[in-house]
Protein backbone atom coordinates (compact mmCIF):
# COMPACT_ATOMS: atom_id res chain seq x y z
CA UNK A 1 0.00 0.00 0.00
CA UNK A 2 1.37 3.31 -1.02
CA UNK A 3 1.25 6.25 1.36
CA UNK A 4 2.04 9.75 0.30
CA UNK A 5 3.13 12.46 2.65
CA UNK A 6 -0.33 13.99 2.82
CA UNK A 7 -1.95 10.77 4.09
CA UNK A 8 0.84 10.25 6.58
CA UNK A 9 0.36 13.71 8.06
CA UNK A 10 -3.42 13.23 8.24
CA UNK A 11 -3.18 9.94 10.13
CA UNK A 12 -0.41 11.30 12.32
CA UNK A 13 -2.45 14.37 13.21
CA UNK A 14 -5.54 12.37 14.12
CA UNK A 15 -3.45 10.00 16.26
CA UNK A 16 -1.92 12.87 18.22
CA UNK A 17 -5.40 14.32 18.75
CA UNK A 18 -6.57 10.93 20.00
CA UNK A 19 -3.71 10.70 22.50
CA UNK A 20 -4.41 14.17 23.86
CA UNK A 21 -8.02 13.18 24.45
CA UNK A 22 -6.95 10.34 26.78
CA UNK A 23 -6.58 12.49 29.93
CA UNK A 24 -9.99 14.01 29.25
CA UNK A 25 -11.57 10.56 29.11
CA UNK A 26 -9.77 9.59 32.30
CA UNK A 27 -11.03 12.71 34.07
CA UNK A 28 -14.58 11.98 32.96
CA UNK A 29 -14.32 8.36 34.01
CA UNK A 30 -13.38 9.48 37.53
CA UNK A 31 -16.96 10.57 38.09
CA UNK A 32 -17.65 7.09 39.44
CA UNK A 33 -14.82 7.12 41.95
CA UNK A 34 -15.70 7.57 45.61
CA UNK A 35 -15.34 11.08 46.88
CA UNK A 36 -15.70 13.21 49.98
CA UNK A 37 -18.13 16.09 50.02
CA UNK A 38 -19.64 18.51 52.52
CA UNK A 39 -22.97 17.89 54.16
CA UNK A 40 -25.64 19.92 52.34
CA UNK A 41 -27.04 21.04 55.72
CA UNK A 42 -23.76 22.78 56.66
CA UNK A 43 -24.07 26.42 57.77
CA UNK A 44 -22.20 28.92 55.60
CA UNK A 45 -20.59 32.22 56.52
CA UNK A 46 -17.54 34.32 55.71
CA UNK A 47 -16.59 35.00 59.36
CA UNK A 48 -18.49 33.52 62.25
CA UNK A 49 -18.87 35.63 65.37
CA UNK A 50 -20.62 35.47 68.74
CA UNK A 51 -22.27 38.37 70.53
CA UNK A 52 -22.62 37.86 74.28
CA UNK A 53 -25.26 40.02 75.89
CA UNK A 54 -23.88 40.12 79.44
CA UNK A 55 -26.98 41.84 80.82
CA UNK A 56 -29.12 38.83 79.93
CA UNK A 57 -26.37 36.48 81.08
CA UNK A 58 -25.97 38.17 84.47
CA UNK A 59 -29.73 37.99 85.04
CA UNK A 60 -29.58 34.21 84.67
CA UNK A 61 -26.39 34.02 86.72
CA UNK A 62 -28.10 35.87 89.58
CA UNK A 63 -31.19 33.72 89.33
CA UNK A 64 -29.57 30.30 89.40
CA UNK A 65 -25.80 30.47 89.12
CA UNK A 66 -26.33 29.62 85.47
CA UNK A 67 -23.47 27.86 83.70
CA UNK A 68 -25.55 26.20 81.01
CA UNK A 69 -23.28 27.20 78.11
CA UNK A 70 -20.14 25.92 79.85
CA UNK A 71 -21.78 22.67 80.91
CA UNK A 72 -23.22 22.06 77.44
CA UNK A 73 -19.94 22.75 75.66
CA UNK A 74 -17.82 20.71 78.00
CA UNK A 75 -20.28 17.84 77.86
CA UNK A 76 -20.50 17.53 74.08
CA UNK A 77 -16.76 17.92 73.61
CA UNK A 78 -15.69 15.61 76.42
CA UNK A 79 -13.79 18.40 78.17
CA UNK A 80 -12.56 17.08 81.52
CA UNK A 81 -13.05 19.05 84.73
CA UNK A 82 -9.66 19.04 86.39
CA UNK A 83 -9.65 20.64 89.84
CA UNK A 84 -6.01 21.77 89.65
CA UNK A 85 -6.17 25.27 88.09
CA UNK A 86 -2.72 24.84 86.57
CA UNK A 87 -3.89 21.82 84.60
CA UNK A 88 -7.49 22.76 83.90
CA UNK A 89 -8.95 22.47 80.40
CA UNK A 90 -11.39 25.13 79.30
CA UNK A 91 -13.18 25.84 76.04
CA UNK A 92 -15.63 28.37 77.46
CA UNK A 93 -15.26 29.78 80.93
CA UNK A 94 -16.03 32.61 83.35
CA UNK A 95 -13.66 35.44 84.20
CA UNK A 96 -13.86 38.69 86.14
CA UNK A 97 -14.13 42.03 84.34
CA UNK A 98 -10.65 43.19 85.39
CA UNK A 99 -9.05 40.04 84.00
CA UNK A 100 -11.18 39.81 80.88
CA UNK A 101 -10.65 43.48 80.00
CA UNK A 102 -7.39 44.46 81.72
CA UNK A 103 -6.86 47.31 79.24
CA UNK A 104 -10.14 49.01 79.95
CA UNK A 105 -11.03 47.84 83.46
CA UNK A 106 -12.31 50.92 85.17
CA UNK A 107 -12.01 51.05 88.94
CA UNK A 108 -15.28 52.96 89.16
CA UNK A 109 -17.23 50.79 86.76
CA UNK A 110 -20.75 49.83 87.86
CA UNK A 111 -20.84 47.22 90.59
CA UNK A 112 -22.78 44.87 88.33
CA UNK A 113 -19.96 44.87 85.79
CA UNK A 114 -17.21 44.54 88.38
CA UNK A 115 -18.86 41.82 90.41
CA UNK A 116 -20.20 39.50 87.75
CA UNK A 117 -18.09 37.15 85.67
CA UNK A 118 -17.93 37.45 81.89
CA UNK A 119 -18.26 34.47 79.57
CA UNK A 120 -15.02 33.97 77.66
CA UNK A 121 -14.12 31.65 74.79
CA UNK A 122 -11.77 31.54 71.83
CA UNK A 123 -12.18 34.78 69.88
CA UNK A 124 -11.59 33.18 66.48
CA UNK A 125 -9.48 36.21 65.65
CA UNK A 126 -9.37 37.66 62.16
CA UNK A 127 -5.58 37.71 62.49
CA UNK A 128 -4.87 34.87 64.90
CA UNK A 129 -1.39 34.86 66.49
CA UNK A 130 -1.74 31.21 67.51
CA UNK A 131 -1.93 30.25 63.84
CA UNK A 132 1.17 32.28 62.95
CA UNK A 133 3.31 30.53 65.55
CA UNK A 134 2.12 26.94 65.07
CA UNK A 135 5.07 25.05 63.54
CA UNK A 136 2.99 22.11 62.26
CA UNK A 137 -0.15 23.86 60.97
CA UNK A 138 -2.09 21.89 63.54
CA UNK A 139 -4.07 25.07 64.05
CA UNK A 140 -5.18 27.21 61.14
CA UNK A 141 -7.81 29.72 60.17
CA UNK A 142 -10.44 28.28 57.87
CA UNK A 143 -10.61 30.46 54.77
CA UNK A 144 -14.29 29.67 54.19
CA UNK A 145 -15.82 30.75 57.50
CA UNK A 146 -13.03 32.13 59.68
CA UNK A 147 -13.09 29.40 62.31
CA UNK A 148 -9.71 28.96 63.99
CA UNK A 149 -9.54 25.18 63.79
CA UNK A 150 -7.44 22.59 65.57
CA UNK A 151 -6.21 19.33 64.08
CA UNK A 152 -5.56 17.33 67.23
CA UNK A 153 -3.91 14.64 65.15
CA UNK A 154 -1.20 16.99 64.09
CA UNK A 155 -0.56 18.90 67.33
CA UNK A 156 2.87 18.13 68.76
CA UNK A 157 2.18 19.90 72.06
CA UNK A 158 4.87 22.58 71.74
CA UNK A 159 2.48 25.15 73.27
CA UNK A 160 3.69 28.00 71.07
CA UNK A 161 0.04 28.78 70.37
CA UNK A 162 -0.63 29.11 74.08
CA UNK A 163 2.16 31.63 74.34
CA UNK A 164 0.85 33.38 71.25
CA UNK A 165 -2.78 33.62 72.34
CA UNK A 166 -3.34 36.78 74.41
CA UNK A 167 -6.74 35.54 75.57
CA UNK A 168 -5.77 32.36 77.40
CA UNK A 169 -8.15 30.45 75.16
CA UNK A 170 -5.95 27.39 74.83
CA UNK A 171 -5.36 24.58 77.29
CA UNK A 172 -2.71 21.91 77.36
CA UNK A 173 -3.26 18.30 78.36
CA UNK A 174 -0.55 17.69 80.93
CA UNK A 175 -1.91 14.21 81.50
CA UNK A 176 -4.45 11.79 80.09
CA UNK A 177 -7.75 13.73 80.16
CA UNK A 178 -9.74 10.50 80.36
CA UNK A 179 -8.74 10.14 83.99
CA UNK A 180 -11.00 13.10 84.69
CA UNK A 181 -13.90 12.00 82.50
CA UNK A 182 -16.70 9.80 83.67
CA UNK A 183 -17.05 7.01 81.06
CA UNK A 184 -20.81 7.08 81.61
CA UNK A 185 -20.98 10.81 80.84
CA UNK A 186 -18.78 10.81 77.75
CA UNK A 187 -20.29 11.93 74.46
CA UNK A 188 -19.78 8.90 72.18
CA UNK A 189 -20.03 11.12 69.09
CA UNK A 190 -16.96 13.22 69.86
CA UNK A 191 -13.41 12.12 70.65
CA UNK A 192 -11.47 12.97 73.77
CA UNK A 193 -7.95 14.32 73.59
CA UNK A 194 -4.75 12.65 74.70
CA UNK A 195 -1.78 13.67 76.78
CA UNK A 196 0.44 16.27 75.15
CA UNK A 197 -2.14 17.99 72.95
CA UNK A 198 -3.45 21.56 73.05
CA UNK A 199 -7.18 22.13 72.76
CA UNK A 200 -9.66 24.98 72.54
CA UNK A 201 -13.10 26.04 71.30
CA UNK A 202 -13.64 25.48 67.58
CA UNK A 203 -17.00 27.24 67.27
CA UNK A 204 -18.48 23.73 67.18
CA UNK A 205 -17.17 23.06 63.67
CA UNK A 206 -18.62 19.54 63.88
CA UNK A 207 -22.08 20.99 64.59
CA UNK A 208 -21.88 23.74 61.96
CA UNK A 209 -21.08 21.01 59.45
CA UNK A 210 -24.49 19.43 60.01
CA UNK A 211 -26.44 22.67 60.23
CA UNK A 212 -26.51 23.10 64.01
CA UNK A 213 -25.66 26.21 66.05
CA UNK A 214 -22.79 25.95 68.52
CA UNK A 215 -23.68 24.02 71.67
CA UNK A 216 -23.23 27.04 73.98
CA UNK A 217 -25.60 29.17 71.88
CA UNK A 218 -28.17 26.40 71.78
CA UNK A 219 -27.90 25.81 75.55
CA UNK A 220 -28.39 29.46 76.57
CA UNK A 221 -31.99 29.84 77.71
CA UNK A 222 -31.61 33.60 78.16
CA UNK A 223 -30.61 33.98 74.50
CA UNK A 224 -27.57 35.90 75.71
CA UNK A 225 -25.36 34.22 73.11
CA UNK A 226 -26.03 35.00 69.46
CA UNK A 227 -24.09 33.39 66.67
CA UNK A 228 -23.85 34.65 63.10
CA UNK A 229 -21.86 35.97 60.17
CA UNK A 230 -20.18 39.25 61.12
CA UNK A 231 -19.65 40.17 57.46
CA UNK A 232 -23.33 39.87 56.59
CA UNK A 233 -25.08 43.20 57.29
CA UNK A 234 -28.40 41.37 57.51
CA UNK A 235 -27.27 38.90 60.16
CA UNK A 236 -28.64 38.99 63.68
CA UNK A 237 -25.23 39.66 65.19
CA UNK A 238 -24.78 42.75 63.02
CA UNK A 239 -28.25 44.03 63.93
CA UNK A 240 -27.48 43.66 67.63
CA UNK A 241 -24.11 45.36 67.24
CA UNK A 242 -25.70 48.23 65.31
CA UNK A 243 -28.11 48.88 68.15
CA UNK A 244 -25.81 48.36 71.14
CA UNK A 245 -22.39 49.57 72.14
CA UNK A 246 -20.12 46.55 72.39
CA UNK A 247 -16.74 45.59 73.80
CA UNK A 248 -14.12 43.23 72.48
CA UNK A 249 -11.17 41.92 74.43
CA UNK A 250 -7.73 43.51 73.96
CA UNK A 251 -8.49 45.00 70.53
CA UNK A 252 -5.34 47.14 70.73
CA UNK A 253 -3.31 43.97 70.07
CA UNK A 254 -4.72 43.88 66.56
CA UNK A 255 -5.76 40.25 66.49
CA UNK A 256 -9.30 41.17 65.49
CA UNK A 257 -11.33 39.15 68.01
CA UNK A 258 -14.75 38.03 66.81
CA UNK A 259 -16.49 37.67 70.17
CA UNK A 260 -18.41 40.80 71.15
CA UNK A 261 -19.72 41.76 74.60
CA UNK A 262 -22.68 43.99 75.39
CA UNK A 263 -22.85 45.38 78.93
CA UNK B 1 39.03 -36.79 62.16
CA UNK B 2 40.39 -35.75 65.48
CA UNK B 3 37.99 -35.54 68.39
CA UNK B 4 35.07 -36.74 66.34
CA UNK B 5 33.56 -38.10 69.55
CA UNK B 6 33.17 -34.54 70.81
CA UNK B 7 32.57 -32.70 67.53
CA UNK B 8 29.73 -34.81 66.11
CA UNK B 9 27.60 -34.80 69.30
CA UNK B 10 28.52 -31.11 69.61
CA UNK B 11 27.19 -30.36 66.14
CA UNK B 12 24.03 -32.36 66.80
CA UNK B 13 23.51 -30.53 70.08
CA UNK B 14 24.12 -27.17 68.40
CA UNK B 15 21.69 -27.84 65.54
CA UNK B 16 19.13 -29.08 68.05
CA UNK B 17 19.42 -25.99 70.23
CA UNK B 18 19.60 -23.63 67.26
CA UNK B 19 16.39 -24.98 65.73
CA UNK B 20 14.61 -25.16 69.11
CA UNK B 21 12.18 -22.33 68.34
CA UNK B 22 11.11 -24.04 65.12
CA UNK B 23 10.35 -27.52 66.39
CA UNK B 24 9.04 -26.45 69.76
CA UNK B 25 6.41 -24.28 68.03
CA UNK B 26 5.63 -26.85 65.35
CA UNK B 27 1.93 -27.20 64.75
CA UNK B 28 1.15 -24.41 67.19
CA UNK B 29 0.74 -21.59 64.65
CA UNK B 30 -1.48 -18.80 65.91
CA UNK B 31 -4.89 -19.15 64.28
CA UNK B 32 -5.65 -16.70 61.52
CA UNK B 33 -7.69 -13.77 62.81
CA UNK B 34 -11.44 -13.92 62.35
CA UNK B 35 -12.80 -10.41 62.61
CA UNK B 36 -16.53 -10.45 63.18
CA UNK B 37 -18.31 -8.73 60.31
CA UNK B 38 -21.39 -6.65 60.94
CA UNK B 39 -24.71 -8.38 60.54
CA UNK B 40 -26.60 -5.19 59.78
CA UNK B 41 -24.73 -4.12 56.65
CA UNK B 42 -23.35 -6.06 53.72
CA UNK B 43 -21.24 -3.35 52.04
CA UNK B 44 -18.53 -1.11 53.41
CA UNK B 45 -17.39 2.33 52.27
CA UNK B 46 -15.05 0.62 49.81
CA UNK B 47 -14.82 -2.97 48.61
CA UNK B 48 -13.58 -5.63 51.02
CA UNK B 49 -10.22 -6.24 49.36
CA UNK B 50 -9.40 -2.54 49.51
CA UNK B 51 -10.55 -2.23 53.11
CA UNK B 52 -8.46 -5.22 54.18
CA UNK B 53 -5.21 -3.76 52.94
CA UNK B 54 -5.79 -0.01 52.73
CA UNK B 55 -8.19 0.94 55.54
CA UNK B 56 -5.46 2.81 57.38
CA UNK B 57 -4.71 4.86 54.29
CA UNK B 58 -8.39 5.57 53.84
CA UNK B 59 -8.72 6.63 57.48
CA UNK B 60 -5.81 9.06 57.12
CA UNK B 61 -7.39 10.41 53.94
CA UNK B 62 -10.72 10.80 55.72
CA UNK B 63 -9.07 12.58 58.63
CA UNK B 64 -7.62 15.20 56.30
CA UNK B 65 -10.85 15.57 54.35
CA UNK B 66 -12.98 15.97 57.47
CA UNK B 67 -10.76 18.05 59.73
CA UNK B 68 -9.04 20.22 57.17
CA UNK B 69 -11.60 20.47 54.37
CA UNK B 70 -14.84 20.02 56.33
CA UNK B 71 -16.01 17.33 53.90
CA UNK B 72 -17.85 14.95 56.14
CA UNK B 73 -19.90 12.87 53.72
CA UNK B 74 -18.39 9.98 51.78
CA UNK B 75 -19.93 8.99 48.48
CA UNK B 76 -18.95 5.34 48.17
CA UNK B 77 -18.30 3.49 44.89
CA UNK B 78 -21.80 2.02 45.22
CA UNK B 79 -23.25 5.55 45.26
CA UNK B 80 -24.28 5.31 48.92
CA UNK B 81 -23.48 8.12 51.36
CA UNK B 82 -21.59 7.46 54.58
CA UNK B 83 -20.56 9.56 57.57
CA UNK B 84 -16.79 10.01 57.47
CA UNK B 85 -16.13 9.34 61.12
CA UNK B 86 -14.67 6.52 63.15
CA UNK B 87 -17.04 6.95 66.05
CA UNK B 88 -20.17 7.94 64.09
CA UNK B 89 -19.39 6.01 60.92
CA UNK B 90 -17.20 2.90 61.10
CA UNK B 91 -18.12 1.85 64.61
CA UNK B 92 -21.86 2.16 63.96
CA UNK B 93 -21.65 -1.02 61.86
CA UNK B 94 -18.51 -2.53 63.35
CA UNK B 95 -19.96 -2.23 66.82
CA UNK B 96 -17.19 -4.05 68.63
CA UNK B 97 -13.57 -2.97 68.71
CA UNK B 98 -12.60 -6.21 70.48
CA UNK B 99 -14.32 -8.46 67.96
CA UNK B 100 -13.34 -6.52 64.85
CA UNK B 101 -10.34 -4.16 65.04
CA UNK B 102 -8.39 -5.98 67.71
CA UNK B 103 -8.66 -9.35 65.97
CA UNK B 104 -6.19 -8.53 63.20
CA UNK B 105 -4.30 -5.82 65.04
CA UNK B 106 -3.38 -8.20 67.84
CA UNK B 107 -2.48 -10.93 65.36
CA UNK B 108 -0.25 -8.56 63.39
CA UNK B 109 1.18 -7.07 66.56
CA UNK B 110 0.22 -3.50 65.74
CA UNK B 111 -1.36 -1.03 68.15
CA UNK B 112 -2.80 1.94 66.28
CA UNK B 113 -3.23 5.00 68.47
CA UNK B 114 -6.74 5.84 67.19
CA UNK B 115 -8.23 4.91 70.53
CA UNK B 116 -6.13 7.25 72.60
CA UNK B 117 -8.59 9.94 71.55
CA UNK B 118 -11.46 8.27 69.71
CA UNK B 119 -13.92 6.54 71.97
CA UNK B 120 -14.62 2.91 71.30
CA UNK B 121 -18.20 1.73 71.44
CA UNK B 122 -19.35 0.71 74.89
CA UNK B 123 -19.72 -3.05 74.99
CA UNK B 124 -21.50 -5.12 77.54
CA UNK B 125 -18.80 -7.70 77.85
Amino acid sequence: MEKDRRDFLKIGGISVLGLSALPVFEALAQGKDPKAMPDPRALQATQWAIVVDMKKCWEEQEKRQCKDCILACHKVHNVPSIPDAKREIKWIWQEEYKHAFPDQANEYAPEQVKDHPFILLCNHCSNPPCVRVCPTKATWKRAEDGVVMMDFHRCIGCRYCMAGCPFGARSFNWGDPREYLDPQQENPEFPTRRKGVVEKCQFCAERLAVGLQPACVEACKAKALVFGDINDPESEVRKILAENYSLRRKIELGTGPNVYYII
Amino acid sequence: MYDSGKIIPGIILFVGLFTFPFWSNMGKAAPAPKPELPKTAKVCVMDTAFMKTEHMVLLNHWRDKVVREANRVWLGPDGKEYKMSIQNGCMQCHTSKAKFCDQCHNYAGVSPYCWQCHLEPKENL
